[in-house]
């Protein structure tokens, strides 16, 4: 039943992404991917949407999917599955595990986890290169390059990088989504 | 402070934090802390670091972390619950919203070409994302190992079309942080 479905999915999304924001991309993406509830370039939009409005990816991509999938009872059951795990840990740190952050078993686990965090993010970040911008992957290795957008994600590198160089630090995301949207409307609509 | 008021008012606070912050959960932590550190002092500053260093720790978005852990700090169970229940609210009624909207608002090209930049962008924001959390990484050789291996192996398995969990990942490099923790420790032991 895809209500269930939906609940349980989100709840393991909850339950095994560690980091927050960014590290969750990668659970997300398998999982909406494998049931076919959202395409790569569907789940591309939702990124950027979840970036251009207040609140967790994760919530807002439960909630979309949700919504999507089974309507407002689809939405508020993947929210409350996403956000749940979360909620029953740190109350039962909070309540019981004072001296969670002490425990040797904790600190060694995390030691191993976190450099995975940061491949599956990088890991993420390549697969979506070679997938949107080059066309290849899936078993498929006829380039089908995407000119357009290895343009815009050129300009995007460099105008972030100039950006940094000047005000020592990066440009919000928004920005740079809202740059990307003018630069998508203005080469997209123009036949070459 | 009343009890039923405490509540209240823990709701309206991560209702507001839940609507107004941009960009995620660090984005969120200044915030949180000039609320409840500085203005409300229910928390003292060594406090914060601590649910700051638990919500990394733990599974989840780390602002429904951070909400579970003060609103149970100030005023238990139920605390908790409305603080999260307050921070989810505001984005899961927008992007609520959105998801009754976008597929329409997309039918429209020039917005399907502005999201088509958008997509080239939000590669390179999770790309940069992954490349400042591989600089704060530590650089030793098990977490250098753990990393370039799982990062091999999801570029090779997304281009191959091979399925396979990055759960698995998590629970095999967590198994390996342990175990070398416990190899080191032992190492030591037998060396006194």
């Amino acid at each position: 039943m895809i209500l269930l479905e939906l609940f349980f999915t989100f709840f393991k999304i909850g339950a095994l992404t560690f980091g927050g924001g960014y590290a969750m991309i990668p659970f997300v993406r398998e999982q909406v991917l494998a049931h076919g509830w959202l395409t790569e370039e569907e789940l591309l939009n939702m990124i950027a949407v979840s970036e251009s409005t207040p609140g967790p990816i994760a919530v807002n991509m439960a909630t979309f999917v949700g919504s999507n999938e089974a309507g407002i009872l689809g939405s508020i059951l993947a929210t409350l599955g996403v956000v749940l795990p979360s909620f029953i840990i740190i109350l039962i740190i909070s309540a019981l595990l004072k001296n969670f952050l002490k425990y040797n078993g904790v600190k060694a686990f995390l030691s191993g986890v976190r450099p995975c965090v940061v491949s599956l993010i990088l890991g993420t970040a390549a697969t979506l290169f070679l997938s949107i911008l080059l066309g290849i992957g899936n078993n498929d290795f006829t380039l089908n390059l995407d000119i357009l957008g290895i343009i815009i994600f050129a300009i995007v590198v460099a105008i972030a990088t100039v950006y940094k160089k000047l005000k020592g630090k990066k440009p919000s995301p928004i920005l740079m989504i809202a740059i990307s949207a003018c630069l998508g409307m203005i080469f997209y609509s123009i036949p070459f | 402070m009343k009890k039923s008021k405490l509540i209240l008012t823990l709701f309206l606070c991560f209702f507001k934090i839940g609507a107004f912050t941009f960009g995620g959960g660090y984005a969120m932590l200044a915030l949180l802390e000039n609320e409840f550190v500085e203005k409300k002092k229910w928390l003292t500053k060594d406090e914060f670091l601590d649910m700051l260093a638990i919500a990394e720790s733990t599974p989840g978005p780390i602002a429904i972390n951070s909400a579970t852990f003060i609103g149970y700090k100030t005023a238990g169970v139920l605390g908790s619950t409305f603080s999260t229940l307050g921070v989810v609210l505001p984005s899961f009624i927008i992007i609520f919203i959105i998801s009754l909207f976008l597929d329409k608002f997309l039918t429209f090209t020039i917005v399907a070409n502005a999201f088509r930049g958008i997509q080239a962008c939000v590669v390179y924001l999770i790309g940069s994302t992954g490349i400042k959390l591989f600089k704060q990484m530590e650089k030793k050789a098990l977490p250098l190992t753990i990393m370039s291996v799982i990062l091999a192996c999801m570029i090779i398995f997304s281009l191959f079309a091979i399925k396979f969990s990055s759960i698995v990942f998590i629970l095999i490099t967590g198994a390996i942080g342990i175990v070398s923790f416990y190899a080191k420790h032992n190492a030591k032991e037998e060396t006194k």
